[in-house]
């Protein structure tokens, strides 16, 4: 008992929040970039132009079927090699951006199609152009039908983030690692709020996506 | 190229390992998933409170940190575990909590009327679960759990923090050894995409083949997790 009290001291607390807004500052900035990246990709896949369409396809489909942890180790060991050297942050930001804009691009396509074909017939039909009625009429519709997706998505990334743990990313699980490493004792004190405080930040996640499910259903 | 010849046994025991840990996980993470799935929907409070809470607390912590436990933690208190046992057990249970969802959705897209009339039938609730139900609901969980399977694969990576020995372990291995760590990488990921690429591809194939009613849909965004 009197491990968890020491190892809960105010200095060790303060660290590993520190460390937990790394984390949250890492994902929220991959999220961003993986959005916008992501619906363009999804757009450009979802209207079928010649070629174009099929190889972004075929690229999106080969960087979601890769562990993202090679992703990692390939932007920050892999891309020096080329000449392309990047600090840790930036390469944990930019490997987790690409392989969250694949997944985002899914998303966005999976969402434009679920919109009913009858309206951007609709749209058509009432003498609107192919983009007035796609960016006016069905984007709007499909972004909303992509929310509770998007959000799961950013539940995961906020997990996937740990694994930048491994090119030393001083986010909540190596601050951490830091803290056990210079006292054993806190060994599982530092594990018990580790799995708290991630699971706090996601369960609220993942409730607020309920919410927002529910609301959009109704 | 060089690479791929030179290391070649290397990098097919490490296919190994990724594979069989993905598989033992595949398993056990089908039964537990299944059985969290079914105490979910259980009408008994208590059942049904412990299958929303295992769901749910293992969805939202990471994989590495179930691995670590398993690496890190249980040690001190019980039997050393190795890097493969580890880091396959958190597979397994993490795995598990996603199979569970996925069942579930699978089990309440099935028409209510089936288990009424199975039950008016006089079947008992676990026969006409078994012999009513289950069956309907595995052609709408089959293409998610395959996902869920590529995601397994994909996840089995962990293994490689742990000292799992698996692909990604031996990817790391043979860049620190050859200082070509841009072309050891590729060869892992052309490695694993041997791995992903064709299931993926083939679930995408079943999932257009059967596609019909939103059952399904609300299923395949769950595997999307």
């Amino acid at each position: 008992m009197q491990n968890f009290i020491e190892a809960y001291s105010w200095l060790n607390m303060r660290y590993l929040l520190e460390g937990l807004g790394v984390t949250l500052e890492a994902s929220l900035l991959s999220i961003a970039f993986s959005f916008v990246i992501g619906s363009f990709l999804g757009l450009i896949r979802y209207t079928r132009i010649p070629y174009v369409s099929k190889i972004i396809g075929f690229i999106i489909d080969i960087i979601r079927n890769l562990p993202l942890m090679l992703i990692l180790f390939f932007t920050y060991f892999g891309l020096p090699q080329m000449g392309v050297r990047l600090g840790v942050i930036t390469s944990s930001v930019v490997a987790l951006t690409i392989f969250e804009s694949a997944m985002l691009a899914e998303i966005v396509r999976s969402g434009i199609l679920a919109v009913d074909s009858g309206q951007m017939e609709a749209a058509r039909a009432n003498g609107m152009t192919y983009h007035q009625a796609m960016f006016r009429i069905v984007l709007p519709q499909a972004f909303k039908k992509m929310i509770p997706a998007i959000v799961s998505q950013f539940i995961s990334l906020i997990k996937d983030t740990s694994l930048a743990t491994i090119i030393l990313l001083p986010e909540l699980l190596y601050h951490a690692q830091v803290i056990y490493g210079q006292n054993v004792n806190y060994l599982v004190p530092m594990f018990v709020m580790l799995t708290l405080m991630y699971f706090i930040v996601c369960y609220a996640l993942s409730w607020v996506s309920r919410i927002l499910d529910r609301r959009m259903g109704a | 190229m060089s690479m791929f010849i030179h290391f070649w046994p290397q990098l097919l025991e490490g296919l190994k390992i990724t594979l069989g840990s993905s598989l033992i996980a595949l398993v056990g993470s089908l039964i537990l998933g299944t059985l969290f799935a079914l105490l979910e929907i259980s009408h008994n409070r208590v059942l049904h409170l412990i299958g929303r809470i295992y769901v749910e607390f293992f969805r939202n912590i990471p994989l590495l940190i179930i691995a670590l436990f398993f690496y890190v933690i249980v040690p001190l208190f019980a039997a050393k575990l190795s890097g493969f046992t580890a880091g396959t057990l958190a597979l397994t249970i993490y795995t598990s909590s996603f199979i569970a969802e996925t069942v579930r959705a699978g089990i309440q897209s099935v028409d209510p009327g089936q288990m009424e009339a199975a039950r008016a039938n006089g079947m008992t609730y676990i026969q006409a679960m078994r012999y009513i139900v289950l069956p309907q609901a595995v052609k709408l969980v089959i293409p998610p759990l395959g996902n869920q399977f590529v995601n397994l694969v994909k996840n089995s990576s962990v293994l490689a923090f742990v000292a799992g020995f698996d692909l990604m372990y031996e990817g790391n291995l043979i860049a620190a050894q050859t200082f070509d760590t841009f072309g050891a990488y590729i060869v892992v990921g052309v490695f694993y995409l041997i791995l992903t690429l064709p299931l993926s591809y083939f679930m995408q194939y079943l999932e257009k083949k059967w596609n019909a009613g939103s059952g399904e849909r609300e299923a395949s965004a769950l595997a999307n997790e």
